[in-house]
């Protein structure tokens, strides 16, 4: 395809029709926001979805895998649940398996957790003198699971070129094109 | 004319859908399956010393040790990866519940689901969090799993049939107790 073509559109195009188009690719950008922002209260965790990173949790969850989190605060945490948690120190949530809990009368949990695919349990990776984990580092529970999807974010994440240039040409064409 | 790039999206734009399709249609078909099942429970041995736990706090804590009997059918309730798992499960002066997993298994499709376990060694260690095992006469061992789909929810389901047993009286101080 030629690329002078690509600008006919915008060529044709008047001042409003171009502040249109601006509108419109706003428009694109806020709703992906507010349906973040809205599962987040739908979910009630900070980030309802995630990507695994790592093969600590295989043959269960491979790299690049989808989780679908929910943190709803009068759900009891149990031992075999699948919990993803922050660590003081660690930018990356850890996504791990319940091993060991003990609830207090007053409804006060410590847990440990441990990937399925490591040969130890958690205490290595939390913070220096941290034994348990406790209601506040989760993040949110695994409830859904979706293959392959997140690979897309690896990738993206991996080579901030590609991001770039993947953004900059969905914005061109969403800019360029007339609907 | 249309141009290589909309031939492109076109192409690109039906694959993805078809894929999402496919896998909508992969997880709605197992969504309502039931995977509940029966497992028998046993325990063989059963001791409890009292040691110095230096992979927590280096006190003094009650730390368990079994064997157990294991029997059950999952071949005809699992079409995808399953993460078995044995809990005891049981209350102490210091904790309303008390959850320890004992031992685990990864069981893949295509993998042999009937067990008969027999005397196992549990895997992890059974410390309490303080001293509430000795003596403790309700100490209840049950089997769940979790299961992976191809994409969908995933359920932790508990066994029907579980075993209570109760912990001796007295600290064992024998060093022939092992944990393979």
């Amino acid at each position: 395809m030629d690329i002078a073509s690509l600008f006919d559109d915008v060529k044709r195009m008047n001042k409003r029709q171009f502040l249109y188009q601006v509108l419109s690719f706003g428009m694109i950008v806020s709703s992906a926001l507010m349906i973040w922002k809205g599962l987040m209260v739908v979910t009630g965790s900070e980030s309802p979805i995630v990507v695994v990173l790592s093969g600590s949790m295989e043959p269960a969850f491979h790299r690049g895998d989808l989780l679908f989190l929910t943190n709803y605060p009068d759900e009891p945490v149990r031992v075999g649940e699948i919990v993803v948690f922050k660590v003081e120190g660690r930018d990356i949530p850890i996504v791990h398996r319940v091993l060991k809990l003990h609830e207090r009368e007053n409804g006060t949990v410590k847990f440990l957790t441990k990937g399925d695919n490591n040969s130890v349990d958690d205490r290595g990776l939390y913070a220096p003198g941290q034994l348990w984990l406790t209601k506040r580092d989760v993040v949110g529970r695994a409830r859904g699971f979706l293959p392959y999807v997140g690979m897309v974010t690896i990738l993206m994440n991996e080579y901030p070129k590609f991001k770039l240039s993947v953004l900059g040409c969905l914005g061109f064409y969403v800019l360029v094109h007339r609907e | 004319m249309h141009s290589i790039l909309q031939r492109g999206n076109a192409i690109l734009a039906y694959t993805l859908s078809v894929l999402a399709c496919l896998t909508f249609v992969c997880f709605a078909s197992t969504v309502l399956l039931n995977y509940r099942t029966h497992a028998d429970l046993n325990t063989v041995k059963v001791v409890v010393k009292n040691v110095p736990d230096y992979s927590a706090s280096r006190e003094k804590n009650d730390l368990g040790f079994l064997t157990f009997d294991l029997h059950t059918d999952l071949s005809h309730l699992f079409n995808w990866n399953l993460f078995l798992y044995l809990t005891a499960e049981y209350e102490t002066a210091n904790n309303k519940l008390n959850q320890v997993v004992l031992w685990d298994k990864i069981i893949l499709r295509g993998e042999n689901a009937v067990l008969d376990f027999k005397n196992m060694n549990t895997k992890y260690y059974f410390w309490d969090d303080g001293n509430g095992l000795k003596g403790n006469n309700n100490i209840t061992l049950t089997l769940s799993w979790n299961i992976i789909p191809n994409a969908g929810l995933l359920p932790n389901i508990f066994a029907h049939g579980s075993h209570s047993f109760q912990f001796p009286v007295d600290y064992t101080t024998s060093r022939m107790v092992r944990l393979n």
